[in-house]
């Protein structure tokens, strides 16, 4: 057996099998090592992943050995595994902190169902990213789900199971417009391998058919992935989730769902279709750039620090989407940055506000006073992944917004660009309304009695991981900006290129050994 | 006497239920392992086996079901099920297929079909008859 070739197998196989064996173990403790150790292995197999696709290469992995068209095939380019990378990475770090950020916040006896929905949602996204079948795609996406629906519901507060509940509403809609958009295209092509489909497709004379398909998987994902006019879900999932899961979510789930979006429109529809003929780029331009612009604003106006960035998480999509909607290489690779280095910032925000959540057992923005002087680490974190999210240089927000912007330039829409400029000062407002009552405001009299520690070691030493990281790819922004840029140029090639069949019976293959 | 009355009330049902059990389980067994032949399969199967259980605590109460299956049982065999699934696919790559090859399973291939799809199919019946019964427990009784 040459280990290289299963690791796309692997990839999912081992969260796989790390969520049984999480609850067959009934030990908060122990299921904590065994989700740890999954994503530590997922995230090294990502890295070979990248490592084989960055010259271009295409890896593709038969399942069952049944191959494609009919069969289940995995498909890794530089696109995916980059996202593949960004969410194993994500899940490691995060787990690393959940061994003390969850233990306050789920009870006891139900730790080892935290981490087994941990393991499943994982398995679920990276499952999403690294297949090549539509409909696999859909039935991994619920994998994820149902598991996010668990995640968000073990919250402390009774709101959360509302929470939970709104998003199953509005997840299931969104999944099932994407069942129901694979099912148009089934139809249309009587094929689900997407690398089939994009062959098949009869984008010609455009049938109504694939028109169906192409409205549904768009609407789908774009709930999926909370972009602006139906994001209406994730402010409430964020807020009221355990934060060690939003620390989780924020960075992997919406972007496994743009991830997706990139994939049907580019590659399975095809530019011309997408872009061309259907005029994507009118409908999603605006929701992005309303989305932004809007989303900061009500994110000013929020009185509850998970809230606030939660917003500020639907603003940032719509500099991705925004990004992607130009469809010129440096667009393109613009929006692929900002869906790595919005993972770590995102993540990084969260896991902060986790360490205030950890010592003060809420997050109201407007009794943070003296936290600059109570917890003095945390605060710094608060304020280093602060200042990337807003976009300033030497941070990992800079490269991403100076390419948005200069790619928004390259195009000639002037409008568009100052727009991004109004709403990272929007940005330095909502963050700098925090900044300043964590470090001038007086504390508050009720809780200035309170006796309020820095975090606890384990829960800062995987924050400042990533804040490092999301420095080092501010300053060394050229190697996030080659993998996205690799990653643009594959998505600009158009279709997929369909697996070369043997003309072989099945059985005969294996029959040798 | 109010005891005595309720006990009575069900009797015909009782009977009735004892009588059929021993059939929904069988019944259960040759639907799981005929799929390969014929219709059927895991999740039919599990579902079957789950039923048994189902009208047992309907007619029992739940309490003398979960004497029968208690739920710790349940959440072992939920997650052994599909523990099953996953390693046999992982058999597979061991043996120099890829995953959830069944070719390599065995000296021929079309017994080693056989083998693969038995395991996984005994895999999904196991979780699925777990899973329709700990969702029965879940909504049957109120202190859970």
């Amino acid at each position: 057996m040459n280990f290289f070739d299963q690791v796309p197998a692997l990839q999912i196989a081992v969260p796989l099998i790390g969520a049984p064996v999480c609850v067959l173990l009934r030990n908060g403790r122990a299921a904590w090592a065994v989700t740890q150790f999954c994503s530590v292995i997922c995230t090294l197999l990502s890295c070979m992943l990248v490592a084989a696709t960055r010259d271009g290469t295409v890896i593709r992995y038969e399942l069952g050995s049944w191959s494609a068209p009919s069969g289940i095939e995995y498909y890794v380019d530089i696109v995916n595994a980059s996202v593949l990378l960004v969410v194993s990475f994500i899940s490691a770090i995060v787990c690393l902190y959940a061994y003390r950020g969850a233990e306050k916040e789920i009870q006891q006896d139900k730790h080892y169902l935290f981490y087994t929905g941990w393991l499943l949602c994982i398995t679920g996204l990276l499952g999403i990213v690294i297949t090549g079948d539509a409909f696999n795609a859909f039935v991994f996406l619920e994998i994820s789900s149902l598991a996010t629906y668990l995640l968000i519901s073990l919250g402390p507060d009774r709101n959360s199971l509302t929470a939970a509940f709104r998003y199953l509403i509005m997840g299931s809609i969104g999944a099932s417009f994407i069942l129901i958009g694979v099912g148009f295209l089934f139809a249309a092509t009587g094929s689900l391998n997407m690398a089939d489909i994009s062959a098949r497709i009869p984008i010609a004379d455009s049938p109504r058919t694939v028109l169906v398909a192409f409205s549904f998987l768009t609407v789908g994902l774009m709930i999926k992935a909370a972009i602006f006019p139906l994001h209406a879900w994730l402010a409430n999932a964020y807020h009221y989730a355990p934060v060690t899961v939003t620390a989780l979510l924020s960075g992997t789930a919406t972007k496994v769902s743009l991830y997706l979006l990139l994939r049907f429109f580019f590659n399975v529809f095809g530019i011309q279709f997408s872009f061309g003929q259907m005029l994507l780029n009118y409908v999603l331009l605006p929701a992005a750039i309303a989305g932004f612009v809007l989303m900061s604003v009500v994110a000013l106006y929020q009185s509850d620090l998970r809230r606030m960035l939660a917003y500020s998480s639907v603003a940032q999509i719509g500099y991705i989407v925004a990004g992607i909607c130009l469809v010129s290489p440096l667009g393109i690779s613009a929006g692929i940055v900002h869906i790595i280095n919005h993972a770590l910032i995102k993540s990084a925000l969260f896991m902060a506000t986790g360490c205030i959540v950890y010592r003060l057992g809420h997050a109201h923005i407007q009794s943070l006073g003296g936290m600059a002087k109570q917890m003095p680490i945390t605060t710094a974190a608060f304020i280093a992944s602060g200042l990337s999210l807003i976009g300033v240089p030497l941070t990992a927000g800079f490269i991403s917004k100076f390419n948005l912007i200069a790619a928004m330039l390259e195009q000639g829409w002037w409008i568009g660009a100052a727009l991004i400029l109004a709403s990272s000062l929007m940005a330095t407002l909502y963050i700098g309304r925090v900044v300043e009552i964590m470090i001038f405001r007086k504390p508050r009299t009720s809780t200035g009695t309170l006796e309020v520690n820095e975090a606890p070691m384990q829960m800062l030493i995987p924050l400042w991981l990533l804040i490092a990281l999301s420095i080092v790819f501010g300053i060394f922004g050229n190697e996030t900006l080659s993998i996205a840029s690799a990653g643009a140029e594959r998505l600009l090639t158009g279709p997929l290129a369909p697996a070369l069949v043997p003309e072989s019976a099945y059985l005969s293959t294996g029959a040798g050994q | 006497m109010m005891r005595k009355y309720q006990r009575q009330r069900h009797r015909v049902l009782q009977i009735v239920t004892k009588l059929l059990t021993p059939f929904v389980l069988l019944f259960a067994l040759y639907v799981q392992f005929h799929g390969d032949y014929g219709p059927g399969g895991g999740f039919q199967a599990g579902v079957i086996f789950a039923a048994a259980f189902i009208i047992h605590g309907l007619i029992f109460g739940v309490d003398k079901t979960r004497l029968v299956l208690s739920p710790g049982v349940i959440r072992v065999l939920m997650a052994f099920g599909v523990l099953l699934y996953a390693l046999t696919g992982v058999a597979g790559m061991l043996l120099g297929g890829n995953f959830l090859d069944y070719n390599v399973l065995a000296p021929s291939a079309l017994s080693g079909q056989h083998w693969g799809i038995f395991a996984v199919e005994l895999g999904v019946g196991i979780t699925v008859t777990s899973v329709m019964i700990s969702l029965f427990y879940s909504f049957a009784s109120s202190r859970r």
